[in-house]
């Protein structure tokens, strides 16, 4: 579970394990007694709700899951009340620079006197919350794209693609660091630009470039099901392009893209707090992980571990996820709901 | 007598693993095997005959355990033995054919070579006496250019060469048994023939054992010197191969002789004016460039069943794809009642669409795992009639009780909690819940087991005579044929070489390749593949088409 290795081998062998799990299932099935006759009988004697299967699955998931479900958890509740953890406002100067920790400012104050314990807190939100939105318009835009190339296939198919390999081909870090400079110049040209121009130019820079890695996973995830009898039968029935996607191809393709969801929101979140620690992600005054590593790294010279908090948080948050969407790749791979 | 026994399992008793429990897949099942004898295996899927032969090499497969008896294998118990002398002992003294040829051999290398991996790794010989070897039994099981056909790859060859080099790899390192698992299910009748022929001489030449696992009775009948009948991984019955066709003891075993007794019933012949349900009129369809149809027309009245039969590549399922719309033909027109169908399906209108239902062969692939049985059949009653709410569950109701499952127990139900039966029925039901006047049926019943596959024929039957449907049944089983179509049409290489009403076609003269067609169906009578094998010689005519 903890073997991050193997991760892209689990969605190739997915289908194959399933297969396998379905054959057993069939033999214990067609070996029940009870059965009046081979066409009678019905695999499963009892049924199972949704809801139990969810809950037998919390119950018999590994310490590893529960440790990241415990700390998302804490990262949620402390984001969403942000205010009331927080002892401080997120931009209020309330000291002296660089102050020790002490009493009255936990984790000591940051290089403009601020405190660090309530900047790490709403922090919290900021680097979460774009992270999060720009994962999610990334997987609307990527996965909408690759359902579509996959549906259409032919000449839809290759200019999307082509595309999005053209996009592909300039390595990722450098492109959004590009792309944010010319928009933040756009930006700063105008007359009297609001702050949040800054954030939003920045969500929708990292989501397209993310949206590529979606794109292609979409495609080929959908490509497998596209082939399939039953769309097929939607086809002839004369069913159109949307109800195509969202009743038969999106059911089918969740289970992979939604532990896809969980590494690809790892991966920005990492960007963007690469591009804060560059400067050209979330602008100051806004609290961010990122830039706050970057404010206070002088004082590693010290021997002050007060920039580690910040990336602590990174980190911690980062293991959290890995830990769950490993969790949920299994299940994917070896049950077959 | 006890010294020549090679094979005595004793209440073997193996498990299956299904979330955190261990159900039985084998009940305690005893079986003796002497030297140079064959027996079969037969049952319906899930019977436990794969898993019975794969424990004779002491193998089970991931998921399952053996929580009891004991194998002995040659006067060794291989519940006991560690893994590396079982290992020693399969591939040279026990050898495995499975049903998937084409699956089995990997297509990166040659024939020979894969041939010569076991005789290399058991150090029974050389690499090059090994690639002797093979070309001596490519030889012997009759393989076309038995020099040169090792130096191909597995792609290169056909399916049924395919099955024989396979054979021949098992054969190998002479074993002592080998355990043949279906090997002919996946194959056409007519090289279903060369196969059977090639296996049974070898096995002989060589005084092999041979545990044969199928669920097709009249192969078994020539094959296997006894047979053993399991159920629900329990022993039904067991007798020699005469005594077990001509008077089985028990109910289960009879019911399974008697499953081709039905015949579905006869359809008046259609007045001479009628206007066909669906025409093929001199239709030529290829995929890119390579032609598939040459000039096919046939016509299907209402009410009537007209089977489509050919080997595969015959070109009958793109007919099937033409008339859906799904391949526009190159020239050639499809008549729906009369009128001209727009050849590409997109350009259908809804009521066109909604007048030629389809059900396929593979269930599994044709249900959506993730949508509800009421929503799978009730979405073509709401996207065709527009029945919406409790009308339209109304409807999915009586569809079911059409089918003839229980609407309470089922309608809740995903397609992965159903028996292959019971999917298939729900092919049925959705194709019926567009109310169409005709059905393309493609292989419907050839992944189904006998009783299941007669269950769905009886159920097509009625479903006929109560709603006046058309079906365009495609299927390479002539079983199939004479039990449901009122007409038969005859394809080779994508024409149509013979059609007319069944009773025509069943009885001589026939065209040349209808009759290698209609020969080469295994009957029941255990000396059917002797006498038909001498007949063929006798006549000169070719064992298959495959090799001509």
């Amino acid at each position: 579970m903890t073997d991050t290795t193997n991760e892209p081998t689990t969605i190739i062998h997915r289908s194959a394990n399933a297969h396998e799990a379905q054959e057993i299932d069939d033999i214990v099935a067609m070996a029940d007694p009870t059965a009046a006759s081979a066409d009678a009988a019905a695999p499963r004697v009892e049924q199972e709700s949704r809801w139990k299967t969810l809950s037998r699955a919390f119950r018999t998931a590994p310490l590893t899951a529960w440790f990241g479900m415990i700390t998302i958890a804490i990262y949620i509740i402390v984001a969403l009340f942000a205010p009331l953890f927080a002892p401080f406002g997120e931009r209020e100067i309330i000291g002296a620079q660089f102050e020790e920790p002490n009493a009255t400012y936990m984790l000591g104050t940051d290089n403009l006197g601020r405190d660090m314990l309530s900047r790490l807190i709403y922090a919290a939100r900021n680097t979460v919350g774009i992270a999060l939105l720009t994962t999610f318009i990334s997987f609307m835009l990527g996965g909408f794209l690759g359902m579509l190339a996959a549906t259409f296939g032919g000449w839809v198919d290759q200019i999307l693609s082509r595309i999005i390999d053209v996009l592909m081909s300039i390595p990722s870090l450098i492109f959004a660091l590009l792309a944010l400079t010319v928009a933040n110049t756009w930006i700063g040209r105008m007359d009297n630009p609001s702050p949040w121009l800054y954030t939003a130019a920045l969500i929708v820079i990292m989501a397209v470039l993310d949206s590529t890695r979606v794109f292609r996973l979409t495609r080929a995830v959908a490509m497998n099901i596209v082939v399939m009898d039953y769309v097929e039968a939607a086809r002839l029935r004369g069913e159109g392009l949307w109800y195509i996607i969202r009743r038969e191809i999106l059911p089918n393709a969740s289970a992979p893209l939604i532990a896809e969801f969980g590494l690809r929101f790892c991966f920005v979140f990492l960007t963007i707090s690469a591009l804060s620690f560059l400067g050209l992600g979330v602008q100051p005054p806004t609290a961010d992980w990122g830039s706050m590593v970057r404010d206070n790294a002088t004082l590693i010279s010290f021997g002050v571990a007060v920039p580690l908090y910040p990336a602590g948080a990174i980190a911690l948050l980062t293991v959290a996820v890995n830990f769950v969407v490993d969790w949920m790749l299994h299940r994917s791979s070896g049950l077959k709901d | 007598m006890s010294d020549d026994i090679l094979l005595k399992m004793r209440g073997v008793k193996i498990d299956g693993k299904t979330g955190d429990d261990w159900l039985p897949i084998i009940k305690g099942i005893d079986l003796d095997l002497r030297r140079g004898e064959v027996l079969g295996l037969i049952g319906e899927s899930g019977a436990g005959k794969s898993t019975m032969g794969l424990a004779a090499m002491g193998y089970v497969r991931g998921g399952c355990r053996i929580s009891g008896g004991s194998i002995e294998f040659d006067g060794m118990e291989l519940t006991k033995a560690g893994e590396a002398k079982r290992r020693a002992l399969r591939g040279k003294r026990i050898a495995y054919v499975a049903q998937s040829a084409a699956a089995s051999f990997n297509p990166a290398h040659r024939l020979i070579d894969q041939y010569s991996e076991a005789p290399v790794q058991h150090s029974v010989m050389d690499k090059n006496a090994a690639q002797e070897d093979a070309t001596d039994l490519y030889r012997r099981l009759q393989l076309p250019n038995p020099d040169e056909i090792g130096f191909r790859y597995p792609h290169q060859v056909s399916g049924g060469q395919l099955q024989r080099a396979m054979t021949a790899m098992a054969m190998s390192c002479r074993p002592d048994l080998i355990i043949f698992d279906e090997p002919t299910t996946a194959l056409d009748v007519t090289t279903q023939i060369e196969v059977l022929a090639a296996i049974r001489n070898a096995v002989a030449q060589f005084g092999t054992a041979a545990i044969y696992i199928t669920h097709d009775l009249a192969v078994v009948a020539q094959m296997a010197d006894r047979i053993m009948v399991l159920r629900y991984g329990e022993l039904v019955e067991e007798a020699p191969t005469r005594t077990m066709l001509s008077a089985p003891t028990q109910d289960y075993t009879k019911s399974l002789w008697a499953v081709r007794s039905f015949k579905a019933t006869a359809k008046p012949k259609p007045a001479a004016d009628a206007v066909p349900v669906v025409s093929l009129r001199n239709v030529d369809a290829a995929y890119g460039p390579v032609p598939v149809l040459h000039g096919v027309s046939f016509d299907i009245h209402k009410g009537r069943t007209v089977a489509v039969v050919g080997e595969s590549g015959s070109g009958k399922s793109t007919a099937a794809r033409v008339i859906t719309g799904l391949l526009p033909p190159s020239s050639g027109e499809v008549l729906f009642n009369g009128q001209v169908l727009p050849p590409n399906f997109k350009r259908r209108s809804k009521d066109q669409l909604r007048q030629a239902q389809m059900i396929y062969q593979m269930a599994d692939t044709a249900l959506n795992p993730k949508q509800r049985i009421r929503d799978i059949i009730g979405r073509p009653v709401e996207f065709y009639l527009g029945l919406k709410g409790r009308a339209r569950d109304e409807r999915v109701r009586e569809l079911l009780d059409l089918i003839e499952m229980e609407p309470d127990t089922f309608a809740h139900r995903y397609p992965g909690e159903l028996s292959g039966g019971q999917k298939q029925r729900i092919g049925i039901a959705r194709a019926l819940a567009a109310d169409p006047e005709f059905i393309i049926c493609d292989e419907v019943t050839s992944a189904l087991d006998q009783l299941v596959a007669e269950g769905i024929l009886r159920l097509l039957d009625r479903l006929q005579g109560e709603l006046d449907l058309a079906y365009m049944f495609i299927t390479h089983d002539l079983a199939t044929v004479r039990t449901i179509a009122d007409e038969v049409v005859v394809m080779q290489h994508g024409k149509v070489v013979e059609q007319g009403p069944k009773v025509e076609m069943f009885t001589p003269p026939h065209h040349s390749y209808t009759d290698l067609l209609l020969s080469s169906v295994p009957e029941m009578d255990p000396d059917w593949l002797t006498n038909l094998l001498d007949e063929r010689i006798r006549e000169g005519k070719p064992l298959s088409t495959e090799d001509a």
